[in-house]
C-alpha cells in the first residue's frame, strides 16, 4: 500500500479497560482507502474490541478516532457513525432473525433512503418511489452474492454460511466508506470460506471498498490482505504486509508460544 | 346449543379487550424487551384524560378530545424514554421492569389529582341494545369494540410490515445492535413504540372505560392481560389477539357450565389456570419465540 497516502481512519493511542482488564492499552492503526486490511491475533487479544470502537460501539478511555480528517466526539452514537458511513458485521451473526434475507439486506440501506426513517407516512408517494430505487440496488447486491433464490427465505431459517452472507450483504447495501468484517469466515468450511473469501475481494477490488477483517484463519488473511495489524493482549505487537508479518518473530512467539529455557 | 354460542361470544368479546391491553404490552417488549407493569396505568390514564377532555374539564367534541388524549399519550412517551429508560440503558431487564412500577404509580397518582377519585361514566353515544345475529344475542357495544380492535390491529400489522418505520422498529426488536449498526437510532424507535402503545392504551381504556366506567380498578385490567401474554406469548401479536380471545372464551364458558359444580367464581382463577397449563407444555407461550441457548 501507498504509505503517503491519507488514511480513511486512524485510530490513534487507543486504550479501554474493562473492570481490572485492559483490553486495548495504546494501539493505534490506520486504514487507508482501497485497501483490505486485517486485524489478527489469539483468543482475547482486543480485536473485537478495536472494531467496536471504530464503530462506537464501545467508547475509548484514551486516545481518539480520526475518520476522514476529522477527530470524531466520542458523544457520537452508533447510529450517527453508521450514517458517516462506517458498516460492520458481526462475528456472531446479528441478522434480523424476524425478516427474509431481502428485509435483511434492504435494512442496510437505511441510511442511503433519502426520506428520514421516521417521516415516511409524510412522503408516501415520494418514498414509494425511493423505494423502488433502492430495491434496485439491493438486487444488484444480491446477484453479486449469488442468493438470488434465498431472496424470500426468513433469515433465521437459512443455513449458517448463507446467513453470513446475508449479513456481508446488509453492510454492502449501505455502500459503506468503511466496512469492519468480524470473523466473516468463522466456522465455515473450506468451499463456504473460499466463496466468502472471493466476495471480499471481488467488493474491494471491483466495487471499490475499503475493508478492515478480523480472521483466524491465516491462510486466508495472507491471501488477500494488503496489510496487516497484529494485536496480542491488548497490545499491538506488528504491522506490515503478509510477508513481514509472516517473518515477524514476535508474531510467531505470541501464535506459537515460547520455549521456556 | 344457542346458548352455548351466545355465551362464547360474549366470552371472545370481553377477550379482545384483554388482547388490546396484553397488544401493548407486547409491542413494548419487542422492541425494548422491557415488561411494562405500566400499561394498565397508561389504559387508566388514557381514558381518564379523554373524560377531562370530553365533560370534565373541557366540553371538546369527541374526535378533538381522542386526538388530544393521542396527545397526552404521546408527551407520557416522550417522558417515560428520556426521563426513565434513557438513564437505566443496558441494566439489567428487571431494573427497567421495576422502573415501570415506578411509571404506573406515578400515573396513577398523578391520575388522580388532575382528574379525581371519582368512578367516571364514558359515553361515546353508542347504544347498548343487544341485537340478534344468527339467532344470538350480541351487545352492540361489544361488537363496535370488536370492530374497533380488528381496525387497529390491521393497522398494526400493515404498519409494522410495509412501511418503513415499521420495519425500523422490528429490526430493533429483533437486534438491538445490528438496528444501531445500520443507522436506526434507538432512543427514537422506542419513542415511537412508547407512543403506539399509548395509542392502543388510549383503545383499550376507552373500551373499558365505555364498559366499566372509567375508575382506578381499571389498572387492575392489566393483570387479567397476564395470563394473556402467558398464553400467547411475550413477544407474538398475534399471540396476543388468539389468547385473550381464549383467555375471555374460557373464563366465560368455565363460569357457565364448569361453574355450578364448584360453586362458581372460577372467572377470577381461570385465566391462570390456563397459563398454568400452558406454561407446563410450552413455557414462551403458543406463539412465543423459542429461545435456544446455545452451552
Amino acid at each position: 500500500m501507498n504509505e503517503k497516502k491519507e488514511p480513511l481512519l486512524r485510530a490513534e493511542n487507543i486504550h479501554i479497560s474493562f473492570g481490572g482488564l485492559k483490553a486495548l492499552n495504546d494501539v493505534s492503526l490506520e486504514i487507508y482507502p482501497g485497501e483490505i486490511m486485517a486485524i489478527i491475533g489469539p483468543n482475547g487479544a482486543g480485536k473485537t474490541t478495536m472494531l467496536n470502537i471504530i464503530n462506537g460501539f464501545y467508547k475509548q478511555d484514551e486516545g481518539r478516532i480520526i475518520f476522514e480528517g476529522k477527530k470524531r466526539s466520542k458523544k457520537m452514537k452508533p447510529n450517527r457513525i453508521a450514517a458517516q458511513g462506517i458498516a460492520r458485521t458481526f462475528q456472531n451473526l446479528a441478522l434480523f432473525r424476524g425478516m427474509s434475507a431481502l428485509g435483511n439486506i434492504m435494512m442496510g440501506r437505511t441510511m442511503k433512503m433519502h426520506a428520514n426513517i421516521f417521516s415516511q407516512a409524510l412522503y408516501w408517494r415520494f418514498s414509494q418511489k425511493e423505494e423502488i430505487e433502492h430495491r434496485k440496488a439491493v438486487e444488484h447486491i444480491i446477484d453479486f452474492l449469488q442468493i438470488q433464490n434465498i431472496r424470500r427465505t426468513p433469515a433465521s431459517t437459512l443455513p449458517y454460511g448463507l446467513q453470513k452472507r446475508v449479513e456481508l450483504g446488509r453492510a454492502l447495501a449501505a455502500e459503506p466508506k468503511l466496512l469492519l468484517l468480524d470473523e466473516p469466515m468463522a466456522g465455515m468450511n473450506l468451499e463456504e470460506k473460499e466463496d466468502i473469501a472471493r466476495y471480499v475481494l471481488d467488493a474491494n477490488e471491483e466495487l471499490g471498498y475499503t475493508i478492515a477483517l478480523i480472521e483466524h484463519d491465516m491462510g486466508v488473511v495472507m491471501d488477500i490482505c494488503d496489510r496487516i495489524v497484529v494485536l496480542d493482549f491488548g497490545n499491538k505487537i506488528a504491522e506490515g504486509t503478509p510477508e513481514e508479518i509472516k517473518s515477524n518473530q514476535k508474531v510467531i512467539k505470541a501464535y506459537l508460544g515460547e520455549a521456556e529455557n | 346449543m344457542t346458548f352455548f354460542f351466545e355465551v362464547l361470544v360474549t366470552g371472545l368479546m370481553v377477550g379482545i379487550m384483554y388482547s388490546l391491553v396484553a397488544l401493548g404490552f407486547v409491542l413494548i417488549f419487542k422492541a425494548s424487551e422491557v415488561f411494562n407493569m405500566a400499561q394498565g396505568a397508561m389504559s387508566l390514564f388514557a381514558g381518564l384524560a379523554l373524560v377531562g377532555f370530553l365533560d370534565q374539564y373541557l366540553q371538546l367534541p369527541l374526535w378533538l378530545a381522542l386526538l388530544c388524549t393521542v396527545a397526552v399519550m404521546t408527551i407520557w412517551a416522550y417522558a417515560i424514554v428520556f426521563i426513565v429508560l434513557k438513564p437505566l440503558v443496558a441494566r439489567p431487564p428487571l431494573m427497567l421492569f421495576m422502573a415501570t412500577f415506578g411509571v404506573a404509580y406515578l400515573m396513577e397518582g398523578i391520575g388522580q389529582s388532575i382528574y379525581g377519585t371519582q368512578a367516571k361514566g364514558l359515553n361515546l353515544g353508542i347504544p347498548d341494545t343487544p341485537i340478534v345475529i344468527g339467532g344470538i344475542f350480541m351487545s352492540t357495544f361489544d361488537l363496535f369494540f370488536t370492530g374497533v380492535a380488528a381496525i387497529l390491529v390491521i393497522g398494526l400489522v400493515w404498519f409494522f410490515q410495509k412501511t418503513r418505520t415499521g420495519r425500523a422498529l422490528r429490526a430493533v426488536s429483533d437486534d438491538h445492535e445490528a438496528a444501531l449498526s445500520v443507522g436506526i437510532p434507538l432512543l427514537k424507535a422506542w419513542t415511537i413504540t412508547w407512543i403506539v402503545a399509548g395509542v392502543v392504551a388510549t383503545v383499550a381504556g376507552v373500551a373499558w372505560g365505555t364498559r366499566l366506567g372509567v375508575q382506578f380498578s381499571l389498572t387492575y385490567i392489566a393483570l387479567k392481560s397476564l395470563p394473556v401474554l402467558i398464553i400467547g406469548g411475550l413477544d407474538s401479536i398475534p399471540g396476543a389477539i388468539i389468547a385473550g380471545l381464549i383467555v375471555g372464551a374460557g373464563e366465560n364458558l368455565g363460569e357457565v357450565f364448569i361453574g355450578p359444580y364448584v360453586g362458581g367464581g372460577i372467572q377470577t382463577f381461570f385465566p391462570y389456570l390456563l397459563a398454568l397449563i400452558v406454561l407446563y407444555f410450552r413455557p414462551y407461550g403458543l406463539f412465543g419465540k423459542e429461545i435456544i441457548e446455545r452451552v
